[in-house]
């Protein structure tokens, strides 16, 4: 039977090793998971950029990010959209921590996260916590309407082992 | 469900009876559009409930989109510790497409607060702590956007619309009668 939109897969667990991939950051650059090996990583997949500003949910991680960095974490944010696209909207939004394209294959990453919606042929809304060790030690979906907001990612965050 | 971490104290800037059985928070940004489209919806909402609501405003300024809202912020705080918040807080939102230095300096004069005063607490970052401490306490309770609401605590995710915010009251009142009467 096919998938109906947002039926997927589940999130990857706590306790699973984090897939590492690379993605384009720029247009020009390019990022792997692996290079922030030893740090706490926030994976934050949405569905897409130019939301409403002012529930926008990376102009909110972008306003708490001195709150993460005080983790020595490192947020990424990933959507389908292209490097291009990420690149506009980072300046437009005043962002100040990377975009990541999960565009060829279009969503690969996010499905190895299980957290693409298929059909839709966009992110859910998941996030991830990854620890120093590169495992997932927490994971959360939000209904696709629904920005998650930062708690979790902090709570999450304050109960790493130091 | 996201839940307010901070309490409501002595701290806050409070509007309404203190023993109304329905505390609405605000998180907010002075700078936000949506926020400012919410400021006369709340006063409606506030008119609606009387003595059965009290009104709380905290500060989330997004100041990463909004070059005016952390300024704004901290005129509405300098007011408020001179006995004056909420003539602040409505003047800034009914002056919300004029956000400046000029209209701080009128503000001001208008509630009889020394500009000098303004000025130094502005260059001096005086309330820029207090702000900061708002939108920690904002994030950690799951505050997603400008404006953010709690009803009694839990964040309120069913819109912003004048019915929306109605509704979830009148069923907050409902809940908390429904409390009283079995304690009694």
């Amino acid at each position: 039977m096919a998938k109906r939109p947002g039926q997927d897969s589940k999130l990857l667990s706590p306790g699973t090793k984090a897939p590492d991939f690379t993605l384009h950051v720029t247009p020009d650059q390019t990022l792997a998971l692996s290079d922030l090996a030893g740090k706490p990583v926030v994976l934050a997949f949405y569905p897409a950029d130019w939301s409403p500003v002012c529930g926008d949910q990376m102009a909110l991680y972008n306003e708490a990010l001195p709150e993460f960095e005080q983790y020595d974490a490192t947020i990424l944010g990933i959507s389908v959209d292209g490097a291009w696209c990420h690149d506009a909207f980072a300046k437009a939004r005043n962002l100040h921590f990377p975009l990541l394209a999960d565009f060829e294959p279009k969503g690969a990453v996010a499905t190895q996260y299980g957290a693409y919606r298929e059909g839709d042929g966009f992110c859910q809304r998941a996030l991830f916590v990854i620890d120093r060790d590169g495992v997932i030690a927490w994971n959360f979906l939000s209904p696709i309407a629904i920005n998650p907001g930062a708690d979790g990612i902090l709570d999450a965050l304050a109960r790493l082992p130091k | 469900m996201s839940t307010l971490q901070v309490p409501v104290t002595d701290a806050d800037y409070i509007e309404g009876d203190p023993d109304a059985p329905v505390t609405l928070v605000e998180y907010a940004d002075y700078e936000c559009p949506y926020c400012g489209a919410a400021y006369s919806v709340i006063k409606r909402v506030q008119k609606h409930f009387g003595k059965r609501l009290r009104f709380v405003f905290r500060n989330f300024p997004l100041t990463q989109i909004h070059p005016e809202a952390e300024n704004a912020a901290e005129i509405a705080e300098f007011a408020g510790a001179h006995g004056r918040f909420w003539e602040m807080h409505d003047a800034l939102f009914e002056n919300q497409e004029a956000l400046g230095p000029a209209l701080y300096v009128s503000l001001a004069k208008t509630l009889g607060l020394s500009a000098e005063a303004l000025e130094e607490a502005l260059e001096h970052r005086t309330f820029r702590p207090k702000i900061r401490s708002d939108f920690m306490g904002g994030l950690k309770s799951g505050v997603n956007g400008t404006p953010t609401f709690f009803i009694n605590g839990r964040r309120h995710d069913a819109g912003n619309e004048y019915e929306d915010l109605v509704t979830a009251i009148d069923a907050e009142l409902a809940t908390e009668a429904r409390r009283s009467s079995a304690t009694r």
